[in-house]
């Protein structure tokens, strides 16, 4: 509209009919509006103040108080406007159509006619199905390199075996003497990495009288010092509770407990769940004490380690290659 | 001035005509049509302080040494991921306020969507012609649910740590197909590569948002193009007309405000409130844990739902089918959302009802559907409040085991309950109503005669 | 704001007091007295215990149980009596720390009389001063952290509450991780050396007032208040704002 004027001349934009309907001016409004953006100004200055500082207690919280101070008087000018300085019309307008039939229906034909050339239409449609099916996975293929996809054995694998020392979090070897009972230790396979499912263990000992594992475990607790992985067999948080009863006559029984959804097993009869979602009793590794007095492992868990899956107890867990 | 720019823009684009219409769209009026603006201006703030998050994080798993000024931590070992979140806190001057106001932002976020989401469902705003619409919604509920956990999840605290284990055990639970997939995302069994650090960053800072981004930006074409909702409060409001202010000059300021009045409130909560103080957790190992380790509060159902199904898994013979973590960590949240989902068609095919609808039910005008929402989201709510059953024993003391077999009855009941209520109570307000119709109109009735007498 | 009401409605359903403690104003003033008082019905004559229902009631027809106090020495008499766990109202009560029903010198009185019934361990001297607050947090995490929460604000194990260590002073610390109160498990020197526990004290003292440089530290326990304050301040607050801006039609 406003670049038709070229050569006829427009009436001056005070001259022509109003779109936008006239109202009263608010002097106090606009006064108002000032002030509030006076008060932005002021806090964003403020910000940039506190900001110019080196060392300055709670310096975080002047600087989120001045941003946020400063927006907010800009928010609170903003409604001022919306409220009293501009005016509220109300319009109309009509919703639109539903659709257009007549376009879909061109739409339609468009696409049918530009085809009618071709006579063996379903079977080239399959030969571009097979094109992009195939191209398809071709592209998906190589996000096969992100991990192992058909060869999930990695889950079974743990670095216990016959032989593997206990050692402590610095590395220093866990002697069968030094293992008090009503505690709880955390021990690592000496010369493994710490960070990963297979490797961390929750060692408690009890009176051999307290114990009472399943039959073919009866050799696996020298001295009554049983090991357990630490990893939860639900959502794999480390098992870093142990709770023990000071008085076990009418207190609740020894457990060992995940933080994360509170799964509880029962470390006197093999990591039986007691309470909580787990699905699986906790592994139990097999220990002996060597000539020395340490503690070693006598072979691999009970069950694999970790969090479960499909096909969980199918296999042993085992050794890497 | 003003001629000029648009006669500047409008030679060169043709966008005057486009530009008149869109400042006179109507923006019909009521303030629940506000909260999908305040998701939006949330994700501008999470956009704007997450680019500067970036300029200062490295996600790495390196291992380095903690040499900073915060006593606790000196001399831990720890992934360079973590100590950098923990110097951008701590050494970066505005790091802080950055940090928490994302943090804070991204909570608020995800709550606005969420009563965004209800107010549509329970006045039936996704029927036709908005369902696509409301698709779309829902596809970036969840994309903000999973942004959100990734984004806590890369500090490699403590927390994050045992958050990124229990992510991994749900995914591995998945059966058949989740051991492969959780191989193939952590490119190993946990803690996964170095690299799954680059994927987890890539993901939070660029695939994600930009996907979030993208489904905004159709979600709002969308709205303009089918034009708002409106209730049919008077009788000029129509299924053929739509009420309400122009873009501008009435909306703009308003929106404006809303815009300036959320960046407020998360600058000030991300100054004044902690959120996340990562220097407290420490580093995350594998063999460590801390008590009460929840996620944020927009997972709380998932961890409820975890803590609430009781010890089983599904097995044939001595084959493992579904682990227990699949039940509440996926099963349930599909569930939710596939109802959600389906709740559109769902709808259409048990009413009969196919037609186009611009005005709004009141949730009183549609019993069944407010009823059976009620439903759902009661059952969601249970499951979400039982997630903090710990806590609420820790402050209140009520036995922790007490309230999870309570939650496990309620978490059939309440919903039932809520269905029942829900509909008697919807019924019971539109009969007061046709009352006070019948009422006003012989009260009319007599005036009238009065006059005519 | 549901989430609210249901933990006040929870708050006010709970009964007032949890565990009744004798009354204020205890007479007896030698340990013999106050044991005979407060403890003999539940730990026997001298310490020696009540260890089952069926068992021959306590002195004076009173029925209790108990675990044998002897040789437990000072050091777990001074942390039972100091924090309040004891004297419980019914053995079958969760012990928690509440202000104390005897003055020092009763306590000191009894401590030493139970002391007497068998060699145990002295009440011990900590040094926190002493202590690295860095390893302590290795420590803390290591061991203490799964029960109660990394930065020793409680937590919850199955049955029980591990209780937030605020209210908790050095000497008790360096006893509770000895004597293994209740369902908490006990470390022996062996394991936990008296300077480690010094750094353990040190990260413990350091988290009475720790380092809240993020604000108002809503009970540093991680997202449960978080949410709430992301619902009922930052949300609510909105919630505020678009009632105000949306209200627009003069009516």
């Amino acid at each position: 509209m406003l670049l038709l004027g070229r050569g006829r001349r427009r009436p001056r934009l005070d001259e022509r009919p109003r779109i936008v309907p006239a109202g009263a001016p608010d002097p106090g409004a606009e006064w108002l509006v000032l002030a509030l953006l006076l008060g932005a100004a002021l806090c964003a200055a403020g910000f940039i103040v506190v900001y110019a500082f080196h060392e300055l207690a709670h310096q975080t919280q002047y600087l989120g108080l001045a941003l946020g101070l400063s927006f907010a008087f800009v928010a609170a000018a903003c409604v001022v406007v919306g409220r009293r300085l501009v005016v509220s019309e109300e319009l109309e307008e009509d919703y639109p159509l539903p659709g257009h039939p007549q376009t879909q229906e061109e739409l339609e034909q468009l696409v049918q006619e530009s085809g009618s050339r071709f006579t063996r239409k379903r079977l080239l449609l399959s030969g571009a199905g097979a094109a992009g099916t195939a191209i398809g996975a071709a592209l998906v293929v190589p996000a096969l390199a992100l991990g192992p996809f058909l060869d999930t054995g990695g889950l079974y694998e743990t670095p216990w075996r016959r032989g593997v020392r206990l050692v402590d979090e610095s590395g220093r070897p866990l002697l069968l003497d030094e293992i008090a009972a009503h505690t709880f230790y955390t021990a690592f396979p000496q010369g493994a990495g710490h960070e990963q499912f297979g490797a961390p263990l929750v060692v408690v000992r009890f009176a051999p009288s307290q114990l009472h594992l399943p039959a073919p475990r009866r050799g696996w607790a020298p001295g009554g010092v049983v090991a357990y992985s630490k990893i939860c067999t639900h959502a794999g948080c480390a098992i870093a509770l142990f709770r023990k009863p000071t008085f076990p006559a009418i207190e609740p029984g020894p457990a060992l407990i995940c933080p994360c959804h509170y799964s509880t097993f029962d470390p006197t009869s093999g990591g039986r769940v007691l309470f909580g979602p787990a699905g699986r009793p906790l592994p139990q590794l097999p220990l002996y004490v060597d000539p020395g007095g340490g503690l070693r492992a006598a072979g691999n868990f009970s069950g694999p380690v970790g969090p479960s899956w499909s096909g969980v107890r199918s296999r042993p867990p085992r050794n890497p290659a | 001035m003003i001629r000029r720019a648009v006669r500047f823009l409008d030679e060169r684009s043709g966008a005057a005509p486009l530009l008149q219409k869109s400042l006179r769209y109507v923006f019909p009026d009521h303030w629940s049509f506000l909260l999908g603006e305040v998701a939006l201006y949330s994700f501008i703030v999470l956009v704007g302080t997450g680019i500067y998050l970036t300029l200062f994080f490295e996600p790495s798993t390196a291992t380095t040494y903690y040499t900073g000024t915060y006593l606790p931590l000196r001399g831990h070992e720890m992934s360079i991921a973590y100590r950098s979140a923990v110097d951008l806190s701590f050494k970066v001057r505005a790091g802080l306020l950055m940090r928490q106001t994302h943090h804070w932002a991204a909570d608020v976020f995800v709550a606005s969507i969420v009563l965004h989401m209800l107010r549509i469902f329970f006045t039936g705003a996704f029927r036709k012609p908005r369902d696509l619409t409301y698709y779309l919604g829902l596809t970036m509920l969840i994309l903000a649910l999973l942004e959100g956990y990734l984004g806590y999840s890369l500090v490699d605290d403590l927390l994050s740590g045992m958050g990124l284990a229990i992510g991994y055990s749900v995914l591995l639970s998945i059966p058949v197909l989740g051991p492969r997939l959780a191989l193939l995302v952590w490119g190993g069994p946990f803690p996964g590569r170095p690299e799954f650090w680059s994927r987890l960053y890539v993901a939070h800072v660029f695939l994600l948002p930009v996907l979030i981004g993208s489904l905004l930006a159709g979600h709002l074409l969308l709205v303009a193009a089918r034009h708002h909702t409106q209730f049919g409060e008077r009788r000029r409001m129509t299924e053929k007309k739509v009420v309400g202010l122009p873009t501008f000059p009435a909306q703009a300021p308003r929106s404006l405000g809303l815009m300036f009045a959320v960046a407020a409130v998360l600058l000030l909560l991300g100054g004044l409130v902690q959120i996340n103080p990562i220097w407290l957790w420490g580093p995350y190992h594998v063999y460590q844990g801390t008590n009460g380790a929840q996620p944020d509060w927009y997972l709380g159902w998932l961890i409820g739902a975890l803590r609430l199904v009781p010890s089983f898994d599904l097995t044939i013979g001595h084959y493992t089918l579904i682990p227990n973590a699949f039940w509440g960590g996926a099963l349930f949240p599909l569930l939710v959302f596939l109802i959600l989902y389906a709740s559109p068609s769902l709808e259409r095919r048990l009413t009969g009802e196919y037609g186009f609808h611009h005005l709004l039910d009141r949730p009183r005008d549609a019993p069944w559907r407010t009823a059976l929402g009620a439903a759902l989201f009661t059952w969601v709510f249970i499951i979400f409040f039982a997630g903090s059953a710990d806590r609420v024993f820790v402050s209140f003391g009520v036995s922790y085991q007490a309230q999870i077999w309570a939650y496990r009855a309620l978490v059939w009941v309440l919903p039932v309950v809520a269905l029942l209520v829900t509909r008697r109570w919807c019924l019971a307000l539109q009969e007061l109503e046709r009352l006070d119709r019948i009422r006003r109109a012989a009260e009319a009735e007599a005036r009238g005669r009065l006059q005519l007498e | 704001m549901i989430r609210l009401a249901t933990l006040a409605a929870v708050a006010l359903v709970l009964p007032g007091a949890a565990a009744a403690q004798p009354g204020v104003g205890v007479q007896a003033k030698t340990g013999p007295a106050l044991y005979a008082a407060y403890c003999l019905s539940c730990h026997g004559i001298a310490g020696s215990g009540i260890s089952s229902r069926s068992h021959p009631s306590g002195a004076l027809g009173l029925r209790g149980l108990g675990p044998p106090l002897r040789g437990v020495g000072a050091l777990a008499a001074d942390f039972y009596l100091s924090t309040g766990y004891m004297p419980l109202q019914s053995p079958y009560d969760e012990p928690l720390h509440t202000a104390s029903s005897f003055d020092r010198a009763q306590i000191a009185a009894l401590v030493a009389y139970v002391a007497s019934f068998g060699h145990g361990p002295a009440i011990p001297k900590p040094h926190p001063e002493r202590g690295s607050v860095s390893l302590g947090l290795a420590l803390f995490t290591d061991h203490c952290a799964g029960c109660h929460q990394v930065a020793a604000e409680g937590g919850y194990v199955t049955n029980a509450v591990a209780p937030p260590l605020h209210k908790a002073s050095p000497v008790q610390i360096a006893e509770a991780v000895r004597v293994g109160p209740y369902l908490m498990p006990s470390f022996p020197e062996s394991q936990i050396s008296n300077a480690q526990l010094d750094s353990i004290i040190a990260y413990v003292e350091t988290m009475k007032h720790p380092d809240d440089r993020g604000g108002w530290s809503i009970g540093r326990i991680g997202p449960v208040p978080e949410g709430l304050v992301s619902w009922l301040i930052g949300t609510a607050s909105l919630l505020g704002c678009c009632l105000v801006i949306g209200r627009r039609y003069a009516r």
